[in-house]
């Protein structure tokens, strides 16, 4: 039984439909990269997931969370799971801490909402979750404001606030590309231990495959806010079945030494995903090296190719 | 721009406004050739009492609304030539300020930072009650001290746009200061320094409204300011003569609030999402 | 940095650089006193009744107004030094302590106004931002532009045709009834009574620049990473908008509060000339119609010395509001 079982999700704004018909789930303790480059609709995935898709954005399908579809729940009731059941860090740990309160206020401040705690118990906790995300002197830290923090010190607070109340899913946004080559493992190496110590599960977004490799269960290729592949990591990354997964892997820099399939264009897959838009067909059909007549006019259904592995391709084999 | 301008409703409103203050001004002297100070009628008549007098009569039986269609002459003059005034010593000392930089800079910074500690409405009553207060120099204490913003606004844009590759080409082309600042930034930095114009002429109509109600007008001049001041002794008794001319200078002003922010969004695209 | 040491460091800081505004001030004003027409030997010569050239001559020497310009500045800053802004020949007492008696009662209106401004405005703003775009944020839009272009002095004639001469429920001017006790919570309370209406006016126009400040500060606060993460934490609307976008928001707010001081001062003179409040602006206007202009530079030294402790006062706020105030400075 999936811990987050995602069915049909569709987020329509009035001249996009950005994630279209995407279904995907999540079990308990494992982790799950939802992989694809910007665009792709990855992120807004993770916030309909959050029930957090600015307007005018329009959500529908189903999320079923615990026994219940969070799409259907009440906005109050969804505040008691945001942040509590369900926690998110973002792509920017720059901008994304408050920049007048002091890093233990915004900490304290999810913990005194959903478990009640006082200030002073609070705070002491905060304290504790610093040391937890491995930031030394954390009784120090705790009254810093977040101008006083490097990126990778300030998206450990990050993470240390979205675990604060033990949440059983963690969606982690492009966490990051924002930092340094030197400090992604480090950052990525913590929330995986935590994802083990804390028994939660575990939602990574990301463009870059080489962070999939190391360190996800399961993945999920999206392109124009569609499911295009599933694989697990090793399967995808020796034989990426559908041409976009093989394009992506062509263009990850880090992998190309090792990569089984080199594309005639190392650097990138030519064209771009606004041609997609509105397309009746595959919408990958534009920039694909493998595309026939159908492609242009049915849209590739997912088909299973052996043990948990879907993808969207006709061509594929 | 300018369609930007007019799909915005509100700005046309404001245009539309100010154009009918400014027909009015113009026309005052063809509808009321007489002074607006005479006496012409009884005093107090209401509006509407008379039909001869549609605003009504003060308390001296001067016709109302041949004050206000004199006063809009007043209001507008000086509202426009202490901006031009401002506008001149703003700009230039801004772009001075903020095209060469260094020791001139600073001058031009503390220069602008005294007369932003000085309360400017009491340094104009100081400068006109050490004048004497006419028109003119009503105009030139409103000026003085309208210009700290508009130099702070040039100043930031001549920064900005100095270190731009299309005025070191200028440079590089060996064009002199004095064409680069006016050829080549200046009308680059024009979008803002024009939005805050329209609103320096209505904080200018403010300021001489407020003066002369204070009795520091042109004594000569029927002035929207001065109507009210003398409204004012017969308050209880016929409010109207208070209540019509402030109701001017609201509209007056209004206009050209409305027309500065229709300004603002047409100029700056990005903010007119808001 | 603790709060406790940036705001330290930037009240010494601010203080330093009041230094050299006070100078050109005190420039300013010398330099207006002697475009002022007449002197003070002018003035007294006329009190005596009879002035004739030689008394006028006489009162100059005396007084050492016939001395070199520079002697001149030299006295006048040896009188600023005594903390002597010279005599008003019209109510024979020094320039200090006229202004010392009339000061609290603007200070008070002053406070009073800025502070309804800063709540309502900030209010306001804060309902426009939240409504952004509906009818709601329209309507207030709307009042607010109209109250933007209302002069302070014509809205107080306006609230006292309503509020005092129709309605009858609030005095027309003044600050204390008359036969009133000087002191306790009776005379307090008829203090507020009269304060209502001059608070009002002067208050009017900085609520409408207030709300729309705040407006535009939250909108823009409010589509930062730092609101999302404020609302990916489960908080309420409420919460995000008060404990996040606000607190954020209230900087560029806070900082026009201090610019805002010069207009306020301005704005009093005419606001206290129709109330008959007692205060520096009422003076103003007093001393203007007498030309006295002692009273009157004195005035103006005192309000732009109350401009620089103004925005110092922002400065010191913003160091406490805004902790990345420290790498500034």
């Amino acid at each position: 039984m999936a811990l987050l079982d995602v069915h049909d999700l569709t987020v329509a704004f009035p001249s996009v439909t950005a994630v279209a018909g995407l279904s995907f789930s999540v079990h308990e303790s494992e982790t799950l990269a939802l992989v694809g480059e910007s665009g792709s609709g990855k992120s807004l995935t993770a916030l309909a997931l959050m029930g957090l898709v600015p307007r005018p954005g329009r959500v529908s399908g189903a999320v079923h969370f615990g026994g219940q579809d969070l799409l259907a729940l009440p906005e109050a009731r969804m505040r008691q799971l945001r942040g509590r059941d369900i926690a998110m860090i973002f792509q920017e740990p720059m901008t994304s801490l408050n920049p007048v309160l002091t890093i233990g206020r915004q900490i304290a401040e999810t913990l005194r909402l959903h478990e009640g705690l006082s200030a002073r118990a609070a705070r002491l906790r905060a304290i504790e979750l610093l040391d937890l995300v491995r930031i030394a002197d954390p009784g120090r830290q705790v009254d810093s404001h977040a101008h006083r923090l490097s990126g990778g010190m300030r998206q450990r607070v990050m993470i240390a606030m979205a675990i604060a109340c033990n949440p059983r899913v963690l969606i982690a946004d492009e966490p990051t590309t924002a930092l340094d080559v030197t400090i992604q493992a480090q950052v990525l190496d913590l929330l995986d231990r935590l994802r083990r110590d804390l028994g939660m599960a575990l939602i990574l977004i990301t463009h870059d495959l080489g962070v999939v490799g190391q360190w996800a269960d399961r993945v999920v290729v999206m392109y124009a806010g569609r499911k295009v592949e599933e694989a697990d990591p090793i399967g995808l990354l020796r034989r990426p079945l559908h041409p976009y997964s093989r394009g992506l892997l062509g263009a990850s820099p880090r992998l190309q030494a090792r990569a089984h399939y080199r594309l005639g264009r190392l650097a990138e897959i030519p064209g771009s995903m606004a041609s997609a838009l509105g397309q009746a067909g595959c919408p990958f059909a534009p920039r694909c090296d493998v595309r026939q007549d159908k492609c242009d006019s049915v849209a590739p259904a997912l088909r299973e190719m052996g043990e948990a592995r879907l993808v969207a391709c006709p061509v594929a084999a | 721009m300018s369609a930007a301008f007019l799909r915005n409703k509100a700005a046309v409103l404001g245009l539309g406004l100010l154009a009918a203050i400014v027909a009015m001004a113009i026309l005052a002297p063809v509808l009321y050739p007489d002074d607006p100070l005479d006496m012409v009628g009884t005093p107090f008549l209401w509006p509407g009492q008379d039909p001869s007098f549609p605003l009504g009569t003060d308390s001296l039986g001067r016709d109302v609304a041949a004050g206000i269609a004199h006063g809009a002459r007043v209001s507008l003059l000086i509202g426009l030539w202490a901006t031009v005034l401002g506008l001149a010593l703003g700009v230039s000392i801004g772009a001075i300020g903020g095209y060469f930089g260094g020791w001139l800079d600073d001058v031009a910074l503390r220069a602008v930072e005294l007369f932003q500690t000085v309360p400017p409405f009491l340094l104009v009553i100081v400068l006109v009650a050490i004048w004497e207060p006419s028109i003119r120099n009503i105009t030139l204490a409103i000026g003085l001290v309208s210009w700290p913003p508009v130099m702070r606004l040039t100043r930031a844009e001549f920064r900005s746009f100095r270190e731009k590759d299309f005025v070191t080409a200028a440079r590089g082309l060996g064009f002199g200061h004095g064409r680069i600042i006016l050829r080549e930034i200046l009308p680059n930095a024009l979008p803002p320094i024009v939005v805050t114009s329209s609103v320096m002429v209505a904080t200018a109509i403010l300021m001489e409204s407020a003066l002369s109600f204070l009795g520091l007008g042109d004594a000569n001049r029927v002035s929207w300011g001065s109507m009210i001041g003398n409204g004012r002794e017969v308050l209880r008794a016929a409010w109207f003569l208070t209540a019509v001319p402030g109701a001017m200078i609201v509209v007056a002003v209004l206009a050209l609030n409305l027309v500065s922010d229709g300004l603002n969004e047409a100029l700056n695209p990005r903010l007119g999402r808001s | 940095m603790s709060t406790w040491r940036r705001v330290t460091r930037t009240a010494r800081r601010t203080a330093l650089q009041a230094v050299p505004s006070v100078l050109a001030i005190l420039a300013l004003n010398f330099l207006l006193l002697q475009l002022a027409p007449g002197d003070a030997a002018d003035v007294m010569a006329a009190q005596t009744g009879s002035p004739t050239a030689q008394t006028v001559l006489e009162l100059r020497s005396r007084f050492g107004l016939d001395a070199p310009l520079l002697d001149r500045l030299a006295a006048y800053l040896d009188n600023l030094a005594h903390f002597s802004l010279g005599m008003s020949p019209r109510f024979n007492v020094s320039v200090l302590s006229l202004i010392g008696e009339r000061l609290p009662g603007t200070l008070a209106l002053m406070l009073t106004a800025l502070g309804i401004a800063l709540v309502v405005g900030i209010a306001l703003g804060a309902v426009m931002a939240r409504f952004a775009g509906r009818p709601l944020d329209r309507a207030i839009s709307v009042i607010s532009l109209c109250c933007y272009s209302i002069p302070g002095f014509w809205i107080g004639l306006m609230l006292v045709v309503v509020f005092s001469v129709k309605l009858d429920w609030l005095p027309s001017g003044g600050m204390h009834s008359v036969g009133i006790e000087e002191s306790g919570l009776a005379a307090l309370l008829d203090m507020a009574r009269h304060m209502v209406l001059p608070a009002a006016s002067l208050s009017l126009f900085f609520v409408a620049i207030y709300a729309r400040l705040t407006r535009a500060a939250m909108l823009e606060a409010q589509e930062q990473d730092f609101a999302r993460t404020a609302r990916a934490k489960g908080l309420s609307p409420s919460a995000v908008a008060i404990r996040h976008v606000l607190r954020n928001a209230l900087i560029p707010v806070t900082t026009m509060a201090g610019v805002h001081v010069g207009a306020l001062l301005g704005g009093s003179v005419v606001v206290e000339t129709v109330f008959s409040w007692p205060g520096l602006g009422r003076l103003a206007f007093e001393s203007m119609m007498n030309r006295d202009f002692n009273v009157l530079l004195g005035i103006l030294f005192l309000s732009s010395l109350l401009v620089i402790v103004a925005n110092a006062g922002v400065d010191i706020l913003h160091s406490w509001l805004d902790p990345r105030i420290e790498d500034v400075g």
